[in-house]
């Protein structure tokens, strides 16, 4: 059993390694972004550094989603989805090591990309180390959650913006303890480490309930 | 894990959307035997074959294997070839089979061994290539390896012999032959005929006409 999840989730970074057009699509996205955003407000230091862990989270939600739709579809179009089905792990599980391998992916290395992005945005030298952990800590929810919109919309046409609209909105609790933990860390009031250690306890039950969301909307799926 | 003996399938109905595909549907299959589907188009081959694997729900009865398996699923004895052949076209040939063979948990095999189940449908020269770089034919010869590779006792086929040629369609019944002698079970819905001895054909078109 454990021989099958490892060489699932092997396969999986195997595949977006070589396919590289989610993680080039998801990193490119992220960096135009955050690029485009001090071209528009003006060079207002000031104002730049208050909203750059804002902007550093929404633009990461949005690149993230960008590539969603990859956890499940190839394997469906190729009739893999089928063949896991057979395996020795619960679909449950296999949902699971899918999004595991999507945060690997593209969740890991948008948040190695961040602090490079938060020098363009300004953001306080001190806020570096909080941004890196929140963002660590979050990521994890935004791969699950946008698998239970992946698994939803198999087999639509153009579903990459059914998705954005269905999981957005489940990312409103992370947006809002991730840049909260970030600008605790800066401005404070308060400790950054209630709104991380909430950011971790949202990860955690995604990453527990999203793999059986996906799992019985994959399976309506095959009806 | 015993070997099982017996296949039986008990008065199976499936419903697609309003429809009733078919109802009332049983058969018996023993250890070495096969059983022939056939059926126009919409008859219900299909959906019969991916209700047996699993991924239809029954509108009613059940499929088992006899002696039952308390450990695992029906699902994990089955192996399903449907249209699609699961094949990851930026994987190599080698490592789509390596993939399956450690996904479905069968015995680990040796490079030569893997080499001789390619060779058999002649993938062995091109073990090192992207699958994406494979014809139709070829992607359907690597599918039919995964059956090899990993052995399971129930093999559900359908149209096998879809974009394969006429030697390979020959290739395909002998390892057919050879999964029933060694005491396995197909159900096979084909168009073309193999030669193979099918024990029983269940004709689904004569059944919705009766």
């Amino acid at each position: 059993m454990i021989r099958a999840c490892l060489a699932l989730l092997r396969r999986d970074l195997t595949l977006s390694w070589r396919e590289g057009g989610a993680i080039g699509t998801a990193l490119g996205f992220y960096f135009t972004v955050v690029v485009l955003t001090p071209l528009g407000l003006g060079p207002d230091l000031n104002l730049l550094s208050r909203i750059a862990a804002g902007m550093l989270w929404v633009a990461l939600l949005l690149a993230g989603l960008l590539s969603a739709d990859r956890i499940f579809h190839n394997d469906y179009e190729d009739g893999s989805l089928d063949l896991l089905m057979l395996g020795p792990i619960p679909l449950e599980l296999a949902a699971g090591i899918k999004s595991l391998a999507h945060w690997i992916a593209t969740g890991i290395p948008l948040t190695l990309l961040a602090p490079v992005l938060g020098l363009l945005l300004n953001l306080p030298i001190d806020a570096y180390g909080m941004l890196m952990l929140s963002l660590l800590a979050g990521t994890p929810a935004v791969s699950f959650l946008a698998a239970i919109g992946a698994a939803l919309t198999l087999g639509l046409r153009r579903s990459g913006v059914l998705i954005a609209l269905l999981v957005l909105p489940l990312y409103v609790p992370v947006l809002i303890f991730g840049v909260s933990s970030v600008s605790a860390a800066t401005t404070g009031p308060g400790s950054p480490w209630s709104a991380l250690l909430i950011l971790c306890a949202i990860s955690l039950i995604s990453i527990v309930l999203s793999p059986i969301a996906a799992a019985a909307a994959l399976r309506a799926s095959q009806r | 894990m015993e070997v099982p003996q017996r296949l039986e399938a008990h008065d199976l109905a499936c419903r697609r959307g309003l429809r009733l595909v078919f109802e009332g549907l049983s058969f018996a299959l023993s250890a070495g035997e096969a059983l022939l589907l056939t059926g126009p188009n919409g008859a219900g081959k299909t959906s019969l074959l991916r209700l047996m694997a699993g991924f239809l729900p029954a509108e009613t009865g059940e499929v088992r294997l006899l002696p039952a398996d308390e450990e695992k699923p029906f699902g994990e004895h089955v192996h399903y070839l449907g249209h699609a052949n699961g094949v990851k076209a930026s994987l190599t040939v080698s490592e789509n089979l390596q993939f399956w063979i450690d996904y479905y948990g069968a015995p680990p095999l040796s490079d030569e061994t893997i080499q001789a189940h390619l060779s058999r449908f002649g993938l062995a020269e091109i073990a090192d290539l992207p699958a994406g770089m494979l014809s139709a034919g070829q992607k359907r010869k690597l599918a039919l390896c995964r059956l090899l590779a990993a052995p399971r006792p129930v093999w559900l086929l359908d149209e096998p012999s879809v974009s394969l040629d006429a030697a390979s369609t020959k290739i395909l019944a002998a390892i057919i032959k050879d999964h029933l002698k060694a005491g396995g079970m197909a159900v096979v819905a084909t168009h073309l005929p193999l030669s193979l001895r099918f024990a029983q054909n269940l004709d689904l078109s004569a059944r919705e006409a009766a």
